[in-house]
């Protein structure tokens, strides 16, 4: 028995560690929350170029503080995914360009221009390695100041503005009705995946933001039919890989990222194939039912 | 407790007014700015009207307009005198069936308290009383059985009864309804026009868009002929006669004297518009 409390315990031991720790079940559930909406709208392709775009802005901080890994790159990360959504939500207003492609044109240049910004420097793929897969140990008491605070916001803003962001999710028609103001709405609710997926950043990185958005939600959405049950599943799942990311990582010896993301994904896989063998209840094909 | 309300002049309506007042009204896309134009008419308290006219007619366009989807280029449209630039939420909208994601993760619960968003006001939640009128709606339309189910587990019939639920929860007194006929079978037509009828008792306006000839001449009070423009607008005997139809279908019409009864065949391929 001891023995048993002392493998979870003993990382515990250093503060460093324990931050770390926190820091994933942080982002794990939060990202999970807002992950629905990316699901239910269909935009996972926006939140992995969101994710990418964010890079300038990040590199730009990096270099300015000497190559820090730090809260220092809040700001720069959250200018540049602020104005990637701003520019992406202009590009496709009134259907200009299609979304897809206003999107895929913002990201790779956003990203191209963060990687020329971080060549300047001469530890440049050590510096590019920090950025794209995380360094979790690298996280300060004041990081996860900044972290809880960022979560918090987004968290309270999505429930004050929650039958809103269904509305012009599900129905823009009625959004237009009841005179919503439909493209403001929009962009916030662009500029909280923004703030998410910085947020993020240190202890995932932004190659693989993208899972902690999708995965849970989407496992989420296979057990449950209505988005606010599936919220609060996603959440759970969100923090039950941030911590069993956490000791995998901590006892493999492998990149917190990669644990974290690998743990969605194979609970994901077990939800996936416990659902097809138990296909009695359909979640969903349109299936019609008998009249009354 | 703060109450932040929606943002809108919720000005009187004046029941001597036009239910709906539709004047020299164009709107249309980019590329085709006048997609329809020059339509006027009014619609009374409770008057039923369908709507008729071939693919690509404009009335998806019309519908659109007049519940503020897309903005449009010229001329009025007010609502028991209420000008519809702020009073929108006095329509209901019921989508065609193509253009609503039904696996989208909400119940038929959730989808009728949604015509409470304005009530509820801005960063607020469901109270007592919304919970109160969904219930209540969910019971006159028959759908208090379904009320957790998932949308999209509905039948045709059912899924459009929870999107005029909606509209009732809305207070509603215009109601659109964009070809709820197609793709239902004869049960969910039957249903969708007798809820119809609850709807006249609720003195609510309905205009329908149909390419159903045969309800559009049995079950309205009037039918509104469409082809860019308004081409006929009165009650059904005065509008389905072969003259008229004709310059809205053209040579797709087929007209056959059978004895005492004139039967007209629209003949028309291609998909809804």
């Amino acid at each position: 028995m001891a023995e048993f409390l002392n493998f979870f315990l003993e990382p515990l031991n250093y503060t460093f560690i324990q931050r770390g720790m926190m820091a994933l079940i942080l982002v794990g559930g939060v990202s999970a929350v807002i992950g629905c909406f990316v699901v239910v709208r269909g935009m996972a392709f926006f939140g992995d170029a969101l994710a990418h775009t964010i890079l300038p802005g990040v590199a730009l901080s990096y270099t300015f503080s000497g190559g820090n890994v730090g809260s220092n790159l809040f700001i720069g990360g959250l200018g540049a995914g602020i104005v990637s959504a701003l520019i992406i939500a202009f590009l496709t207003r009134r259907d200009r360009l299609k979304e897809d492609t206003a999107i895929a044109i913002v990201f790779v240049t956003m990203f191209a221009l963060g990687i020329a910004i971080i060549s300047t420097r001469g530890s440049y793929s050590v510096d590019l390695t920090h950025i794209l897969f995380g360094s979790i140990n690298g996280i300060s008491q004041d990081d996860l100041v900044v972290m809880a605070v960022l979560a918090f916001v987004v968290l309270l803003v999505l429930t004050l503005l929650y039958k809103e962001f269904v509305i012009i999710s599900f129905d823009l028609s009625l959004a237009y009705a009841l005179k919503l103001p439909v493209e403001l709405l929009r962009i916030t609710l662009l500029i909280l995946i923004a703030v998410i997926i910085v947020a993020s950043l240190q202890a995932v990185g932004i190659s693989l933001m993208l899972a902690l958005l999708i995965t849970p939600a989407a496992t989420a959405r296979l057990l449950v039919n209505r988005l606010k049950t599936m919220i609060v599943i996603a959440a759970v799942i969100g923090i039950l890989s941030g911590i069993a990311g956490f000791y995998i990582s901590y006892y493999m010896n492998i990149p917190s990222g990669a644990s974290i993301v690998l743990t969605m994904s194979s609970i994901f896989a077990v939800v996936f194939i416990f659902r097809s063998l138990l296909r009695s209840r359909p979640v969903n094909d349109n299936m019609m039912v008998t009249e009354n | 407790m703060f109450q932040f309300k929606h943002k809108h002049k919720r000005e009187t309506m004046n029941p001597d007014e036009p239910a709906l007042d539709v004047h020299r009204l164009a709107a249309g896309y980019p590329g085709d700015a006048h997609a329809i134009h020059d339509i006027s008419f009014t619609v009374q308290a409770a008057e039923r009207v369908a709507i008729i006219g071939p693919n690509g007619a404009g009335k998806s366009t019309l519908f659109k307009a007049i519940v503020g989807l897309l903005p449009f280029t010229m001329g009025h449209i007010s609502i028991y005198g209420v000008d519809c630039r702020h009073s929108h939420s006095y329509v209901g909208y019921v989508p065609q069936h193509e253009a609503v994601d039904w696996s989208f993760p909400l119940s038929v619960y959730d989808v009728v308290m949604m015509g409470r968003t304005r009530h509820i006001g801005w960063f607020g939640w469901a109270g007592q009383q919304d919970h109160a009128r969904v219930n209540s709606l969910l019971e006159e339309l028959n759908l208090s059985h379904l009320a957790n189910r998932q949308i999209g587990e509905l039948s045709g019939g059912q899924k459009r009864r929870v999107f005029i639920a909606r509209a009732l929860a809305q207070d509603t007194r215009v109601l659109l309804m964009d070809e709820p006929f197609t793709g239902v079978d004869t049960v969910a037509e039957q249903d969708i026009v007798a809820t119809l009828d609850v709807l006249a008792e609720k003195g609510i306006s309905i205009l329908l868009a149909t390419h159903d000839m045969q309800k559009a001449a049995q079950d309205f009070d009037k039918v509104m002929l469409l082809r860019k423009e308004l081409l006929a607008f009165g009650k059904p005997e005065q509008v389905m006669t072969p003259d008229i139809l004709t310059k809205a279908y053209g040579g797709s019409l087929r007209v056959f004297n059978q004895g005492q009864e004139t039967v007209m065949i629209v003949d028309e391929h291609g998909s809804g518009d």
